[in-house]
């Protein structure tokens, strides 16, 4: 629990203010920081956890306003996010300091990981648990496109269906650069998509 | 002397996917895959897919993978500068089309470039799973340990350390 930035609610017992003063640029990069090292695999959680409920920074709508500009916008999301956020609450600092406690603790973790791989990794004990944990990791990407795919099969969405397809076969399979892949892929997409809103406002 | 230097061919490479990069990092590793193993022959088939198991395995947005590429490039500098060029121009490019739409919800455009965006993203992840699925999943155990992975995390909601971890244990043990 942080102690930081709780005047005022214990006046009332009803509902506390939804969001709080803006922090300053430590309280953001330390928050930031916790937020990431606390993010095994996927850091939106305890992201959204750390800014909606436990420091009240944005209220739920906020968060989700703010995290769909970033999911659209094209880079690693969460580190996005940090940047919107924190400028945000506290103009391009606060933006920096958010992105600097994302990703500089992880950063300096995942180097020294680099440096004893670089060293150990020929091990074969090292390398058959790396294998091991390999395995596991692609059986949890495949859940996360099974339940990213769920709604689109649901509503037999037979064009976004074909599309998705046709991504991972050039991908996937044919092993097509990925910027001429999205080049022809978005374009198509939006096109078909706005096409098909236009047709079910008519 | 060599006339390209890494570091400078890491910031553009990354700094030029990170602005294809739709749907996140996960949507990313395709490309990585192609650039560091099939291009410039920066890693074996087997470090990519071990850098993708650490970086599955340690805290942080998975995006980090990068750091660990930009590593076996060029040491620490490598690592820096990949990291930055994957993360820093998005986020600035973010930050300004915030600032440019500050209420996103009035316009529909962003909504409709999200949800034209959705089924390519999902396609660049199912790749990025065949793709790690070709190099990591030789064995008969090992198909079984990804597909049994893939259904437990698809109908529970285990917290996925555990499998990796358990993943990690089976491979130490010698099983897969």
């Amino acid at each position: 629990m942080s102690s930081d930035s709780v005047p005022a609610v214990q006046e009332s017992d009803q509902e506390p203010d939804p969001v709080t003063a803006p922090p300053d640029l430590a309280a953001l990069f330390l928050a930031f920081a916790r937020i990431s090292l606390a993010g095994f695999g996927g850091v939106l959680v305890f992201a959204r956890r750390a800014i909606v409920e436990q420091h009240r920074w944005m209220t739920a709508d906020e968060f989700n306003e703010t995290f769909a500009l970033c999911h659209f916008l094209p880079g690693p999301n969460i580190v996005n996010l940090s940047m919107v956020f924190g400028a945000r609450l506290r103009g391009i600092a606060g933006g920096v300091a958010a992105f600097a406690g994302l990703l500089l603790p992880p950063t300096l973790i995942m180097t020294v990981l680099a440096i004893i791989y670089a060293q150990f990794g020929e091990l074969e004990l090292l390398s058959r648990s790396l294998a091991g944990i390999s395995c596991a990791a692609v059986g949890l990407l495949i859940a996360v496109v099974f339940r990213m795919m769920t709604p689109l099969l649901k509503r037999v969405d037979a064009v976004a269906l074909t599309l998705m397809l046709g991504v991972f076969a050039a991908i996937g399979v044919f092993r097509l650069p990925l910027q001429t892949v999205l080049l022809v892929a978005i374009p198509v997409s939006i096109g078909a998509t706005y096409f098909l809103r236009r047709k079910v406002a008519a | 002397m060599n006339a390209e230097n890494p570091i400078w061919v890491l910031i553009s490479t990354f700094g030029l996917m990170s602005l294809f990069a739709v749907g996140g990092a996960a949507a990313a590793v395709p490309e990585m895959h192609r650039i560091a193993v099939e291009v410039h022959h920066w890693m074996t088939e087997k470090q990519f897919t071990d850098a993708y198991a650490i970086a599955q395995l340690s805290p942080g947005p998975n995006v980090l993978i990068v750091t660990l590429i930009g590593y076996a490039v060029a040491g620490i500098p490598g690592a820096l500068a990949a990291t930055l060029a994957m993360c820093l121009p998005t986020a600035l490019l973010a930050y300004y089309v915030s600032r440019l739409l500050n209420r996103p919800s009035q316009s529909r455009w962003p909504g409709l470039i999200q949800a034209a965006l959705v089924p390519l993203s999902i396609g660049l992840m199912a790749a990025s799973a065949l793709i790690l699925a070709q190099s990591t999943d030789r064995t008969i155990v090992a198909v079984l340990l990804t597909a049994m992975v893939a259904v437990i995390a698809s109908v529970s909601r285990i917290n996925p350390l555990w499998l990796l971890l358990a993943g990690g244990l089976l491979g130490f043990a010698g099983i897969v």
